[in-house]
């Protein structure tokens, strides 16, 4: 039963991990078919695979893939262009060919009626498996260690990466802010803030230069190249609306329009500077 | 009863080998790699139930031991050739042609 609904959904999400065009999202195909994969060793008597393949496959391989996925850069996608002509139609009707083959093969066979490992399985499968590794498999167990021990050191190895000029310190960085004053004349202090108004302080408004312009340096890089940087137009508007708003809200006798919040300031000081009467 | 595991074996195997000759994103190619181990352990848990003898699964979690550290060294490199030229296709690391 778990077979019939497993089986298709792994089918399908394999066959996704061909035709997507993003890494990310091949990996999490794969996630689906591995943790099917994993109900499937449980259906099939085999519990403590069961636990391997989610703890091994889904939790350290995939996490592994997903982490350099992320350090060679999300959008890393797939380039369109053949190096080798047909090679793209070559390679899809070989594999249905290899497909086709090992399929018709496979259903023309009976393997008959399954022992099963109900008698294999006496006394627990984890035991029996310890039972069977660490006598007939004891070497192969041993060399297993020794491959992963070369696997983590080559690794380390491979990912190592000399330092070739001298780490940064908070001195020498201060130095170098000096030198390119003295050089070019950048600005020596900490970049200017974002704009604070009275509605509006997130991280995205850029502050407003004497002249009325925004300040590019006030707001993050990263913000300006998404494009969600707003402009000093959209928060009039914004206060505009909030304005009408406060305006129908207190409608009642006590009400003073002349007194809004972001004119008021401290009492008694003028409720409009020359600033704030509109042009 | 297990002849319909074999068969899905045999897909899963069919799509990894087609996703490794088709795929140009050499990650990708490499989850290609995991998935044709896998559908080969999905074989091999099949015949040990299906001759009710755990020598199967135990084939089965040296493979996935071997899978762990092929992963691990063969994802250094792509990092380290991604380091060096920028880009994780498998068509840019062609040096050795010429």
């Amino acid at each position: 039963m778990a077979f019939w609904i497993l089986a298709p959904i792994m089918v399908v999400a394999a066959l996704g991990i061909l035709f997507v065009r993003k890494a990310v999202h091949a990996a999490l195909l794969l996630a689906v078919v591995m943790i099917s994969l994993a109900v499937l060793y449980a259906v099939l008597d085999a519990p403590f695979l069961f636990a391997v393949q989610i703890i091994v496959y889904t939790g350290a391989i995939l996490m592994l893939f997903l982490f350099v996925l992320m350090l060679v850069g999300v959008d890393a996608s797939d380039s369109v262009v053949e190096t080798i002509r047909g090679q793209r139609a070559m390679a899809t009707v070989l594999g249905l060919l290899l497909g086709l083959v090992l399929v018709t093969g496979f259903s023309q066979i009976a393997l008959g009626t399954a022992v099963g490992l109900d008698e294999a399985n006496e006394g627990g499968n984890i035991q029996q498996l310890a039972n069977v590794l660490f006598s007939r498999y004891v070497f192969a167990f041993e060399a297993t260690s020794a491959l992963l021990i070369t696997a983590a050191m080559g690794a380390m190895v491979l990912a190592h990466r000399e330092r070739l000029t001298p780490k940064s310190t908070q001195s020498s960085l201060a130095a170098q802010r000096m030198r390119d004053y003295a050089e070019t004349g950048k600005h020596l202090g900490p970049l200017p803030s974002p704009g604070v108004y009275a509605r509006h302080n997130a991280v995205d408004t850029p502050a407003l230069l004497p002249d009325g312009t925004a300040s590019e340096l006030s707001v993050s890089r990263v913000l300006a190249a998404r494009g969600t940087v707003r402009s000093a137009p959209a928060f009039a508007d914004d206060i505009d609306e909030v304005r009408r708003q406060l305006a129908a809200g207190r409608s009642d006798a006590t009400a003073d329009p002349d007194r809004m919040p972001e004119q008021g300031g401290k009492d008694g000081a003028p409720a409009t500077t020359e600033e704030d009467v509109p042009r | 009863m297990t002849n319909e595991y074999i068969v899905l074996s045999a897909i899963l195997f069919t799509i990894g080998c087609v996703g490794v000759l088709t795929r140009r994103n050499a990650i990708v190619v490499f989850m290609c790699v995991e998935l044709m181990l896998n559908a080969c352990n999905l074989a091999l848990v099949t015949f040990a139930k299906q001759h009710g003898n755990l020598d199967g699964q135990i084939a089965a979690f040296f493979v996935m031991v071997v899978a762990a550290a092929e992963v691990v060294i063969g994802l250094a490199i792509i990092m380290t050739i991604f380091r060096t030229r920028r880009s994780a296709s498998v068509d840019d690391a062609s040096l050795l042609k010429y």
